[in-house]
């Protein structure tokens, strides 16, 4: 294991980690373009098999936040979870990073660019690397 | 008309947290108290449809071995928080189908203090990182990657429809919670019976903003249960139990049709509406025709969208719905008299079938210190997470 470089992992299939710019990545329904992170077995819209991969856009704009302050044990709180529709299309989850988690720095239809940071490591020294949405 | 379906027999316990009962104790309380409310005994049932969400293994067979093993046919039904709407329905449709012409729905959760909903674990430090599952995660997402727990998923739904529409802000939210709370210390059967000021709702310990603990639904214990029949079976009855039917106008059930986004924020508008729709063309029945309404508020926020998605007030026109309090009980629709799910409580599967025992109380004028005046039409509904919906429309008997 080189020190310097430790091996990374995304935290989900979708992301991909591109030497210095990680983007998402979905399932691009062929018939209807319908989009989806997950491993699918037809399309959920119009029920075609048929799909492309599809890389997403980095930018996109918040449709609605929660402030979480009350958890699971193994979660830290407080911390802002939001849905971001990006732009050009596709719908994701996600955390804000590097915003007070208070109502006042945070706003509906706020622009926001994708932004990834480590999880943690496990035993062989590989890193999970996560995304969120910061202000651009 | 002769397929008409009818509400002869409904009951409830007490939404708590029980000590000294169990589920099975629960349920017999309320189907028990649901046929003798008919004036019927368990012999008399065709079919049973049991909700339960958390206890999925013969619950309905488990409640027979106590009130009566007939040899009916019996159907366990697990449909998240619409579990026991589905199972009123499992009731409904025997009869519609003509298999069966007293039909028993229980619906039964003992919940405890079972904390948040829709937790996963935690990670297994010890394991080397493996992409799992269909989105190849190598850890769990809650907290990484924005919230699953129910209180913030319903917060974000909330938040959607504030970004949409004009004048919803936190304070339209808790305004929902104030009424609820205000409704339930007029209700015995309630969890909580307790009033809170907008400024105690409001600076309470957040849980998910904008809803604070007291714009969240409870966890807790208790069962409802109600007793069908068709026209024709109704005739032979006794003209008390007769005076006491509750027409049954429309029920519905949808689940969530595709809309983009829908698999990262769950959609609770578009289900809602749909069945909202089909339930007032087949009751023949206009918002406006409503006396009183029991929808899903299992948090403050879900509650606003759904006076819009039910079509209760103008289109976008939720907050200031609120704000003119249109749906306290004296206002232009009452919204949830019996407290709600945030101070009645929220068993689970118990859900689905006491909010058709609210209304029918109301529509046989039975609801005591909460009755609302004169009430002859009135709807229910319940969502379950994932997603299903069931909306019921009742009418007082004619007879």
């Amino acid at each position: 294991m080189d020190d310097a470089h430790p091996a990374r992992i995304p935290y989900v299939g979708y992301l991909v980690l591109d030497d210095d710019e990680p983007y998402l990545t979905a399932s691009e329904c062929v018939s209807c373009g319908a989009l989806y992170f997950d491993r699918r077995n037809a399309c959920a819209s119009c029920g075609k098999q048929e799909f492309q991969s599809r890389r997403l856009a980095s930018n996109g704009k918040v449709r609605a936040y929660t402030i979480v302050h009350r958890s699971t044990p193994d979660v830290a709180v407080p911390y802002v979870s939001a849905v971001v529709d990006l732009d050009g299309g596709g719908t994701v989850k996600a955390n804000l990073v590097g915003v007070k988690p208070v109502p006042d720095d945070i706003s509906l239809g706020m622009k926001v660019t994708l932004t990834t940071f480590a999880v943690g490591t496990d035993r062989n020294g590989t890193q999970a690397i996560a995304f969120g949405y910061r202000k651009p | 008309m002769a397929d008409d379906l009818w509400i002869i027999g409904v009951s409830m316990t007490r939404f708590m947290r029980y000590k000294d009962k169990d589920l099975i104790d629960l349920a017999s309380d309320a189907a028990l108290g649901a046929l003798g409310d008919a004036e019927l005994t368990i012999s008399d049932v065709d079919v049973l449809g049991a909700g339960c969400l958390f206890e999925t293994s013969g619950v309905g067979q488990r409640l027979q071995k106590q009130i009566g093993q007939t040899g009916i046919p019996v159907y366990n039904v697990a449909n998240a928080c619409a579990t026991g709407a589905t199972a009123f329905r499992v009731a409904a449709m025997a009869i519609k189908a003509g298999e069966a012409e007293i039909g028993l729905a229980v619906g039964v959760e003992q919940m405890g203090k079972r904390g948040l909903l829709g937790a996963g674990g935690p990670a297994d430090a010890d394991k080397p990182f493996e992409p799992a599952g269909r989105y190849g995660a190598v850890g769990p997402v809650d907290g990484i990657l924005g919230t699953s727990l129910m209180p913030g998923t319903f917060a974000q739904a909330g938040m959607e429809y504030a970004y949409v529409n004009d004048g919803v802000g936190f304070e339209q939210f808790a305004k929902v919670a104030e009424k609820n709370h205000a409704h339930s210390a007029l209700n015995p059967l309630a969890q909580y019976q307790k009033a809170f000021s907008l400024d105690e709702i409001m600076s309470g310990e957040m849980i998910a903003y904008p809803n604070t603990l007291l714009m969240c639904c409870p966890t807790g214990d208790g069962a409802a249960a109600a007793v069908l029949t068709n026209s024709e079976r109704l005739k032979s009855m006794p003209a008390e139990v007769r005076r006491r039917a509750v027409k049954v106008s429309a029920s519905v059930m949808t689940s969530d049709p595709y809309v983009d986004g829908g698999s990262v924020q769950y959609d609770v508008n578009t289900l809602t509406r749909q069945a909202a729709d089909q339930a007032y063309e087949s009751a023949g029945v206009s918002p406006q025709d409503l006396d009183l309404v029991e929808l899903h508020d299992c948090f403050a926020t879900a509650e606003l969208c759904h006076y819009d998605n039910l079509r209760l007030c103008e289109p976008g026109g939720a907050g200031d719905w609120i704000d003119r309090r249109a749906p306290w009980r004296d206002g232009q629709i009452p919204v949830n008299v019996s407290g709600g799910l945030l101070s009645k409580g929220h068993p689970l599967g118990a859900t689905g079938i006491a909010n058709i025992y609210e209304v029918s109380t109301h529509l046989r004028g039975e609801a005591g210190d909460r009755q609302i005046d004169n009430a002859k039409v009135g709807l229910t509904h319940v969502i379950g997470l994932g997603s299903a919906c069931a909306v019921h429309i009742l009418e007082r008997s004619a007879a």
